[in-house]
């Protein structure tokens, strides 16, 4: 056991070891290769501006093309400090353009949050146009204007036995890789931690982080303000480097070039913009001065870029793991033999539910324009009960299922959960509270595995809404792994835990689907659809899986599957026309000439 | 320094800006509201236009030809841009989206740099159009008159073809319900290469009836198109009103600010906006179902 411990934790750190040995072999092997000292200082800095980039966009998935507001500004302000010896110390000067550009991610993020996709995008565009607006001529007596600021002292560390003083060249890349490494540590930290699993899931698909329980607004600012901190460490380094801060670090081309370097490197693998700062600077020289074609050289670059994401959308990092994985094929997951369920999975022992209704709705009416889809529904639900709903298509169903989820406003009408009026709440609250829903329509976080899908309901259980724990290991929250094994067995895919979602078969994403809803540990939990689009006899396994999930839970299931629905539960509730139509036992519904008249297309009798 | 007159010929100014903002962004605003791309080549669409005006003035000396041309020129490219790119594009992320356009916007301010070297060239202003005019206090330049005039038919024109024709019928369905209108058996993929090539037009012809007032560089669309983001972020994305809408504010924002001080003019659009954004986050004349 302690041998089996020492092997994780080995595991663990072996890529910051390999990082390492990767910086200190580095400076022995790129001058063979044509790297000038002062090029590869350059990889590196652009290398840690892209690292936060990358935390940003290939993790979180928020293309930003204004991170030069914050290159420019951490690398300013240290600049500034420095030079006018406000603050002697450089790398107290450097902590401070870090934090200050942090700051400025705050606020802009704050303002360019608010709009998600091309609006995100264009409006961090305006914002870095404006920064460097600002820094040119209202700010122009502290930044120097179009001059820039010169003179930027290099560190000096008193080490007790000998004063280290950083000067160019590999003393400087000694220096810069520290940084480096130091940087890279952090960042694996953070996507290892329950927060970058966040991030990941919010870039594949933040309205299930969001009804799963995760504060998605907030961790998309968290996101933002590292990245933002990257880059202005980035920009501070930059002025060291230098020796001297230039304004050109504001414009567009910085955040453009960025972006370039990062998607030739490939996202999501933290190491892409040093791979790709490497290839582009490697390039820029060897057509600048190689092939003497001059200005044309970004001409040449720009065509790379079109065709890499034309064709290899994952860059060269990317590309070489994919050839590798070609080469070299994985254990075979085809998804042929589908596990059957297991007879029982042992149902986790949760507290008895209050006494009184779970649910109490009253007068809940939803209009859209003249369209009344939900109208004056009354509807109360027992703890432990499993309610089934039906209604002819268009009947208001899923009108109805939204507003109790919360992900739609009532036009009129009370929704109590457990005694608590929760009518106006948000989805992330109600689902915190012990309410969710499986959607009708698969949402699902498709590029991560199952296990890491069912980690993101369990996560918003474990954690709340939103937590800081930026240091700490997602598998590390306790009770998490627990729940993540107990729903794996429960939906019955255990042995397909680490299979990617995309890759599973139809009825098992279905599966997935519920166990997201499952894992979020909800005492009430509503079920839209769960049968549909599955063959007979993935049907007769879900209704298995449907039993089972009931025991120590209460379920509202919304079916047009008759005969299962029928079997399954104990009252039943008709909606037909945006109103309840009926409401009783199985056999008194199926008895109910009203809804055998709206079934069959009879008059509906009031 | 703050006259009656000065600042009525900052309100023209203002007003010249403004609608080429207006024509501009509807370019970038009707190909967003119907293929669901933001083109981030659309800077540099301005920019080609204005070059290849410059290329047609110099071979037949006529500005009119010189508009025709710079026109044609741009639909050209934005129709084969959409053949053999775009149209790949339909079905990918909309960062995939942005990525590509902002490559290829780049290749092309490039390719023209290549061609015509960085050094800024220019158009003179059409003899017909040359001097200045008097009008009762207020002495302005004529051709500056006649761009508002000539961009108000350009407006007039785009307005017709997307509000009085069967092609400008399916666009606004497609704006509303690209899906639908797919559904409804009409080819959307041609009407998309024509729209795609006709909002590039609407860019290009901006940039040659402007290439008289500012110098052609290859960079010169590049200013623009922030400046188009903010037209259509006050606007709303999408809307044509409120490209024109926006166009005209932020023209007047950035003229009349820089009366009082030129360097806080590009600060000013930013704070309005923010204030949008606040306060309409789906623009002026946007629909909310739009993020």
């Amino acid at each position: 056991m302690r041998n089996r411990d020492t092997m994780t934790v080995w595991r663990a750190f072996l890529p910051d070891l390999l990082t390492a040995c990767g910086l200190i072999a580095a400076p022995f092997i790129l001058p063979s290769l044509g790297f000038a000292a002062d090029t590869v200082n350059r990889i590196l800095v652009l290398g840690l501006f892209g690292i936060g980039f990358d935390i940003l966009f290939g993790f979180t998935g928020l293309l930003s093309f204004g991170q030069s507001a914050f290159f420019g500004t951490g690398g300013f302000v240290a600049a500034y400090l420095t030079i006018n010896g406000i603050i002697p110390n450089v790398m107290l000067a450097l902590v401070i353009g870090t934090i200050v550009g942090a700051a400025t991610g705050v606020l802009v993020g704050l303002i360019a949050l608010r709009r998600t996709g091309i609006y995100f995008a264009m409006i961090t565009v305006a914002i870095a146009e404006t920064f460097f607006f600002v820094e040119n001529s209202p700010l122009a007596a502290y930044t120097g204007g179009e001059n820039g600021l010169s003179g930027v002292p290099s560190p000096v560390f008193n080490l007790g036995f000998v004063t280290w003083r950083v000067g160019t060249g590999y003393s400087m890349y000694t220096f810069l890789a520290i940084c480096f490494l130091v940087g890279m540590i952090i960042a694996r930290r953070i996507i290892h931690s329950p927060v970058g699993a966040i991030f990941m899931a919010i870039r594949d698909n933040p309205i299930r982080a969001r009804a799963v329980g995760h504060a998605v607004e907030r961790y998309k600012l968290l996101a933002f303000t590292i990245a933002a901190a990257y880059a202005g460490l980035a920009g501070g380094l930059l002025g060291v480097l230098q020796g001297y801060m230039p304004p050109d670090a504001f414009t567009f081309d910085t955040s453009g070039e960025l972006i370039m370097q990062t998607m030739i490197g490939g996202t999501g693998f933290l190491f892409g913009p040093l791979a790709g700062a490497a290839v582009w600077l490697y390039l820029r020289d060897f057509l600048q001065s190689g092939l003497g074609l001059g200005a044309a050289w970004k001409l040449v670059l720009g065509i790379i870029f079109v065709l890499l994401i034309c064709f290899l959308r994952r860059g060269v990092i990317g590309g070489v793991i994919d050839l590798v994985g070609l080469a070299r094929p994985r254990r075979s997951s085809a998804p042929t033999d589908e596990e059957p369920l297991p007879a029982d999975a042992p149902p986790k022992k949760r507290p008895a539910p209050p006494p009184g209704p779970v649910l109490e709705v009253r007068g809940l009416s939803r209009r859209f324009g003249g369209l009344v889809a939900n109208n004056d529904i009354d509807f109360t639900v027992e703890a432990g009960e499993l309610r089934g709903v039906i209604g002819p298509n268009g009947a208001g169903k899923s009108t109805f299922f939204k507003m109790i989820t919360c992900e739609m406003a009532p036009t009129a009408g009370t929704i109590r959960f457990q005694g608590r009026d929760i009518t106006g709440w948000d989805v992330t609250d109600v689902c915190q509270i012990g309410l969710t829903k499986s959607y009708q329509v698969n949402q699902l976080f498709t590029k991560l595995t199952v296990r890491q899908n069912l980690a993101i309901s369990a996560l918003a259980a474990a954690r709340g809404r939103f937590r800081l724990d930026v240091l700490r290991r997602a598998t590390h929250v306790p009770g998490v792994t627990a729940q993540i094994a107990h729903t794996l067995a429960l939906i019955g895919l255990t042995g397909r835990a680490d299979v990617a979602v995309s890759d599973l078969a139809y009825g098992e994403k279905r599966r997935v689907e519920i166990g997201l809803a499952l894992a979020s540990e909800p005492t009430l939990l509503l079920l839209d659809e769960p049968l549909a689009g599955m063959s007979p006899q993935e049907r007769a396994e879900t209704v298995q899986l449907l039993r089972r999930i009931r025991v120590g839970r209460t379920l509202i299931v919304v079916e047009h599957d008759m005969d299962a629905i029928f079997g399954l539960a104990e009252r039943i509730t008709v909606l037909c026309e945006g109103r309840v139509l009926a409401d009783g036992t199985p056999l008194e519904i199926q008895a109910s000439k009203a809804v055998q008249d709206a079934y069959l297309g009879g008059e509906v009798v009031e | 320094m703050l006259s009656w007159p000065n600042f009525i010929s900052q309100l023209f100014n203002g007003l010249a800006l403004g609608a080429l903002l207006a024509l501009i962004s509807s370019g970038l605003t009707v190909i967003y509201g119907t293929l669901g791309v933001l083109n981030l080549a659309h800077g540099a669409m301005f920019m080609m236009g204005g070059y290849g005006g410059f290329v047609t003035y110099q071979y037949t000396h006529s500005f009119a030809l010189a508009l025709v041309g710079g026109t044609l020129c741009v639909l050209v490219i934005g129709v084969v841009t959409e053949q053999v790119l775009i149209r790949h594009f339909y079905r990918r992320p909309p960062e995939d989206q942005l990525l590509v356009t902002f490559g290829l916007g780049i290749v092309f301010v490039e390719l023209v740099r290549l061609g015509f070297g960085s050094l800024s060239l220019q158009v003179s202003p059409p003899e017909w159009a040359s001097g200045i005019t008097r009008m009762g206090f207020l002495i302005y330049p004529t051709y500056r008159l006649y761009v508002m005039g000539i961009i108000a038919v350009a407006l007039a024109v785009l307005y017709l073809i997307l509000y009085r024709t069967r092609i400008g019928m399916i666009v606004r369905a497609g704006i509303e319900d690209s899906g639908m209108v797919d559904m409804l058996g009409i080819n959307v993929f041609r009407v998309f290469m024509l729209v795609f090539g006709i909002g590039a037009a609407a860019a290009g012809f901006a940039g040659i009836v402007d290439a008289p007032v500012l110098p052609l560089t290859p960079d010169m669309g590049d200013q623009i198109l922030v400046e188009t983001f903010v037209v259509v972020v006050i606007g709303g994305v999408g809307s044509f009103p409120g490209a024109i809408l926006g166009g005209l504010i932020a023209g007047e924002i950035l003229s009349i600010t820089s009366m009082f001080n030129p360097s806080y003019s590009q600060v000013m659009l930013f704070v309005v906006m923010t204030l949008v954004l606040l306060l309409r986050p789906q623009g002026l004349l946007g629909q909310s179902s739009r993020t």
